[in-house]
């Protein structure tokens, strides 16, 4: 940081829009800040570019925060995230032919996950006694909300991740072609490229994040933990310019505004309808259907979405336990739980994080134990104890 | 010496969607003695692409959006045949630092010690910065090919405008251009753009 002079990085994708917002509409500049948003095209680039310096705070998947600080799957450095830039936001696509096998092995109602991962787990019996390659599912970074809500959602109707299916990390501009030339059978991701399948007619969406868990920890303004002393008024400007221009952003009074310059050629360069459909939480699911649309499909500074939670922090850390990403181990919780920072955003920001309406665990997962902070091994458990269906 | 030659069998692949940068690497490795160097510009199956060449050292270029998918690769799972690492450790901050600023990131399989590969890197990051600097030239070069070029014309104008010598109508726009402290290719521009008003 040279003077008020900020570089930040970011991926292209709906919820840096907070960051976007603070840049181009003066919420940085009101607090004297002159922020350089970067645009990246890998979470590693960002991750990297955090890690030595090059970026002073960038816009990263939640996990990835978390996984930098355990030093699991990358060098070990102590990140901190004092602000949630987005509570949810992705969907699951899956290819129009894999969607009817859905349709035609569904027992009720596909649209509820439960209905929904039964299907698919037929789906996968079916393939596997014909012989037929297993399903592949696309997916943004092994430490992405994405991996865990495809994993979470599959594990429900009975299926092994690991062993029934493939999961492949996919850059995001890439999914839609991958699922085209059926590379892949379906795919976890954020806007817009959802409604980019759709549109095209290769794929529909089968559910929205928000019906996996009602409140997913998605991305994090995160910086490295240990900021100089004279550092701290800089970082009490940015959190209040970043959170401005989140409220701006939860104003649907601003939406038009918002989308056109999130949606500008220098940032994420696509139509501003598709940012609009994004905020609004309204998609079409399928081409020629009618919009879908849900209250939470994506949380950018509303419903308390801003403050860091250290029991999201300790959920994520317990999904990347429960697929072998991360040994289980109080240091390791306690170092996870320590990353989200929610005394930073208090000193910032006075006015408090509004009411939320947030499931009593924190994250309201469709099927399964509540989460439970204190007891992640018993939580845990409880999967493990849940009959597996297996009735096909 | 005997490490050196243990090292040129190590099986190097360049993932690179630019074939002119990932040649001069090619080149450079192949310099250096390593002469087991294969290319991927490619990236649709990326992780397929890699197992059928099943390389002891990835190199890769920050512009890939598929840097993502290497990430994967440092996941024990069924998907992942061999674990890989990222070639700098918590110790090795300046070498990452070279390898971002130059644009380029190495993963070694696991196990392998790291500074076998040590000159890998340095090789890849000094090609890289040559290509960038070559890149520039080039880039520099173009600039003062179209300059000339509008210099030329403009001076065509004047000596048809006002009937004078091509060193006049040189002097006549170095002189513009010192006056209202501009480039010579402005003040040509300018010209141009005006004949083509007055047409």
């Amino acid at each position: 940081m040279n003077g008020n002079r900020l570089r930040i990085g970011y991926i292209p994708l709906t919820d840096a829009a907070a960051l976007i917002i603070a840049a181009d509409k003066g919420f940085a500049g009101k607090e004297g800040l002159d922020v350089e948003l970067v645009r990246e095209v890998s979470w590693s680039n960002v991750r990297d570019k955090l890690n030595i310096g090059l970026f002073d705070a960038a816009h990263l998947l939640a996990p990835l925060a978390i996984a930098s600080n355990l030093g699991i799957g990358h060098v070990k450095v102590s990140l901190c995230a004092p602000f949630m830039l987005g509570l949810n936001g992705n969907a699951i696509t899956v290819s129009r032919s894999l969607y009817d096998a859905l349709t035609l092995a569904a027992e009720g109602d596909l649209s509820d996950p439960k209905v929904s991962a039964k299907a698919l787990a037929r789906v996968v019996a079916e393939r596997r006694r014909r012989g037929a390659e297993p399903l592949a599912f696309g997916m943004t970074f092994p430490f992405s909300t994405h991996n865990y809500q495809l994993r979470f959602w599959m594990a429900a109707g009975g299926i092994d991740p690991d062993e029934d299916v493939r999961l492949v990390v996919l850059p995001p501009p890439y999914m839609v072609e991958s699922l085209g030339n059926r590379q892949v059978d379906g795919f976890c991701v954020g806007a817009p490229w959802n409604s980019v399948a759709v549109d095209l007619g290769i794929g529909c969406i089968l559910h929205f994040g928000s019906d996996i868990f009602a409140r997913a920890p998605e991305k994090v303004l995160a910086m490295h933990a240990s900021q100089p002393p004279d550092r701290a008024d800089m970082l009490q400007q940015l959190l209040r310019a970043v959170d401005g221009a989140a409220h701006f952003i939860a104003d649907p009074a601003n939406i038009e505004e918002v989308a056109t310059l999130v949606a500008a050629p220098h940032r994420l360069d696509v139509p501003p309808e598709f940012i609009r459909g994004t905020l609004e939480g309204q998609l079409r699911l399928a081409r020629g259907g009618m919009p879908r649309t849900a209250p939470n499909y994506i949380l950018i500074g509303r419903d308390g979405a801003a403050r860091p939670n250290p029991i999201h922090a300790a959920w994520l850390y317990a999904q990347m336990v429960r697929w072998g990403q991360a040994p289980l181990s109080p240091d390791l919780l306690a170092s996870a739980k320590a990353c989200f920072r929610p005394d930073l955003y208090d000193a910032a920001l006075t006015e408090g994080a509004g009411a939320s309406l947030a499931p009593a665990d924190g994250i309201g997962a469709f099927v399964g134990p509540k989460f439970d902070a204190e007891n992640i091994a018993g939580y845990l458990a409880a999967f493990r104890c849940q009959p597996q269906e297996s009735e096909f | 010496m005997v490490c050196a030659r243990t090292d040129s069998a190590l099986k190097i692949v360049i993932v690179d969607e630019n074939p002119v940068r990932a040649a001069i690497l090619a080149d450079g490795l192949l310099e250096a003695g390593y002469t087991n160097v294969g290319r991927i510009e490619e990236t649709t199956k990326l992780l397929a692409r890699i197992y059928t060449l099943d390389p002891d050292v990835i190199l890769i270029d920050l512009e890939n959006p598929s840097r993502d998918v290497l990430a994967q690769m440092f996941q024990v799972s069924r998907a992942v045949k061999r674990p890989v690492a990222m070639f700098v450790d918590q110790s090795d901050t300046a070498a990452i630092e070279a390898a971002v600023d130059a644009g380029v990131s190495a993963y070694i399989v696991d196990g392998l010690k790291k500074e076998r590969i040590k000159n890998i890197l340095d090789l890849c990051i000094s090609r890289f910065n040559a290509f960038t600097r070559l890149q520039d030239e080039l880039e520099t070069t173009r600039n003062a090919l179209s300059e000339r070029k509008v210099i030329d014309r403009a001076k065509g104008i004047l000596m048809k405008a006002k009937s004078i010598s091509e060193e006049e109508a040189y002097a006549l726009l170095r002189k513009t251009a010192m006056n209202e402290n501009k480039k010579i290719a402005e003040v040509a521009q300018s010209v141009i753009t005006a004949a083509e008003l007055l047409k």
